[in-house]
């Protein structure tokens, strides 16, 4: 009888912190995220860097933080203008906490290679 | 006025019964749960609690008319029934600044939970809560770090960390325990931990351990691109011992260590903070040792000042139950410490258990460990209970996998992830807890089977301390 195991090999991955566990998110579930950090009244902030600088603390800024920034959709459209211009890079978006000096949340949204 | 001396015994009560006295801001006050002897008036029972804990001692001596006892006795100044309880009441007590010395939560401790608690004239004692004035507050350390520089330093926000206890507890040998430690970090996992009662065993001695810890740690951190840590529990049988460790952690290149605060003791666990604040060292706290204390509903000291005293006296993290698994605690009564905990300010809240307003200024805050038969059907509520600032610790619920510690570290990762990511879009994760767990399932075969694996464990058992309310 062949020897049949029911154990799976499980095979360590890559990942960028929060959400790095999850499938890619639609583009429905990235605005819902979005809208959550807005909700919160927390600063969208967008950072960029090339993935072999993903470990530094400081990724490179797009602009500067959109502090105040409550318009989703301008939200949305800076993400696409930061990942046109910097195709190879990872991008994340941060909902920057001015109150704690921290950030809420922050997760990759386009991933570079 | 100067007084004459009158020798002999006087009733606790004429002294320090003072139901007039308004409490200062810079009072340290206390909450007591007493149950007196039969027959002793409570105002009695109240003012030698009042007596034993501050300047006074059963009998009048002559030198107390060397000094003003008035400026530095406490006093009590109201009763209160406790509700669904005849017998037992609270006795509120102040206490004068001065009677303390800066910064020394042992000194706190000795004072309030010191003789007193064995004096005849009570059958039991129970320190229900502390208010700490901001004066005092300003005069201690406090946690080495605290939630935002550690947020900082391990790169993880929106989410609570994840960790688990290297199981089993004891028996390991140093490079054994090590791969244990790669394969959680591996699979996902952000921190593990050395369970309570590792110290430095002959199976296992200390710095073994510790050099094969930091070699999984690094290595995890490489691979999967994410922080990476460990606590080494550096608790020891001395306090040069102690610092020994943690000086080897640091020269290691690690940026956790561990400590029992209770079994340790106060004054170790402030020495020890101390000493990472000034070598940027986390530190991690367990509280072995703390049911013996807090888990009596009249006799004892609620966990609630032990956390406030842990607070003061500094840690980074610190264990607070779970709520949901093994081990004892009641949602309310655990919401409202851990708002001790991590707030700056926290109103009173008998709903919570907190008879305090508590004012914490700018001491930083401590993150919540909730660890102890939890399981990945438990993500949603933990998430719920605990809310982001805090430790989520999967022991048995990691290691149990059928696959293994990495698979069993990446099925809560994704569990975790998948409940932040449905609370930020505004769904009810405890009540929609079994859709959002099968959904991310259909993702990860590592889920799957964890849910499968786990889906009858429960711990359904009446909590042994529950808040006084009217039954």
């Amino acid at each position: 009888m062949p020897f049949q195991s029911t154990v799976g090999d499980y095979q360590t991955v890559a990942t960028l912190e929060t959400f790095g566990f999850l499938p890619p998110m639609t583009q429905e579930e990235i605005y819902d995220q979005i809208a959550y950090i807005i909700a919160q009244g927390w600063s969208p902030v967008i950072e960029h860097v090339h993935p072999t600088g993903s470990m530094q603390s400081y990724w490179s800024y797009w602009k500067l933080p959109f502090f105040g920034e409550k318009d989703l959709n301008l939200i949305v459209s800076e993400l696409e203008a930061c990942h046109r211009a910097y195709p190879d890079h990872h991008v994340r978006i941060i909902g920057y906490d001015a109150y704690t000096q921290s950030q809420g949340t922050a997760f990759v949204v386009f991933q570079g290679h | 006025m100067s007084k004459k001396y009158d020798a002999g015994v006087k009733e606790y009560r004429d002294t320090y019964w003072t139901p007039e006295y308004v409490p200062l801001d810079t009072d340290l006050l206390a909450c007591f749960k007493c149950t007196g002897q039969e027959g002793v008036p409570r105002e009695e029972v109240a003012a030698a609690v009042a007596a034993e804990s501050s300047t006074g001692t059963w009998s009048t001596v002559w030198s107390e008319l060397l000094t003003d006892l008035e400026f530095y006795k406490g006093r009590c100044y109201r009763i209160e029934d406790v509700p669904g309880d005849p017998e037992a009441f609270y006795a509120f007590i102040a206490y004068p600044l001065d009677l303390f010395e800066e910064g020394s939560i042992t000194n706190v401790l000795t004072s309030l939970v010191g003789n007193v608690f064995g004096f005849k004239a009570l059958r039991h004692l129970r320190l229900e809560d502390i208010r700490f004035p901001i004066a005092f507050i300003k005069t201690c350390g406090g946690p080495p770090n605290g939630i935002v520089v550690e947020r900082d330093r391990l790169n993880k926000y929106g989410r609570p960390l994840l960790g688990c206890t290297i199981k089993p507890k004891l028996g390991l040998s140093g490079k054994n325990y090590g791969r244990v430690v790669y394969e959680c970090l591996r699979g996902g996992l952000d921190l593990t931990k050395d369970d309570e009662n590792i110290n430095s065993q002959p199976f296992q001695r200390w710095r073994e351990r510790f050099e094969f810890v930091a070699e999984a740690v690094k290595l995890a951190q490489q691979e999967t691109g994410e922080v990476k840590g460990h606590y080494l529990n550096c608790t020891a049988n001395t306090p040069e011992e102690l610092y020994e460790r943690a000086e080897f952690a640091k020269e290691l290149d690690m940026p956790i260590i561990m400590h029992d605060y209770i079994t340790g003791g106060f004054t170790a666990n402030t020495g020890l903070a101390n000493w990472c604040r000034k070598n940027g060292m986390l530190l991690h706290i367990h509280r072995a040792m703390h049911a013996v204390i807090d888990r009596h509903p009249k006799h004892g000291i609620h966990f609630r000042v032990l956390a406030k005293c842990l607070r003061l006296s500094g840690g980074d993290q610190l264990h607070t139950g779970t709520v949901v698994g093994k081990l004892e605690g009641d949602r309310q009564t655990t919401l409202g410490y851990i708002d001790n905990l991590r707030e700056s300010f926290v109103p009173e809240d008998r709903s919570r258990g907190n008879f305090f307003d508590q004012d914490w200024g700018s001491m930083p805050g401590v993150f919540a460990v909730a660890s102890g038969g939890i399981h990945v059907w438990h993500m949603p509520a933990l998430l719920a209970i605990f809310g982001d600032d805090s430790c989520l610790q999967f022991g048995g619920g990691t290691h149990g996998h059928p696959w293994g510690s990495a698979a069993g570290a990446a099925a809560n990762r994704v569990a975790l992830e998948a409940c932040v990511k449905a609370r930020n879009a505004g769904r009810e994760i405890e009540k929609e807890s079994r859709d959002i767990l099968m959904e991310a399932a259909k993702h990860s075969p590592e889920l799957a089977i964890a849910l499968e694996t786990w889906k009858e464990i429960k711990f359904e058992f009446d909590t042994v301390d529950k808040l006084d309310v009217q039954g």
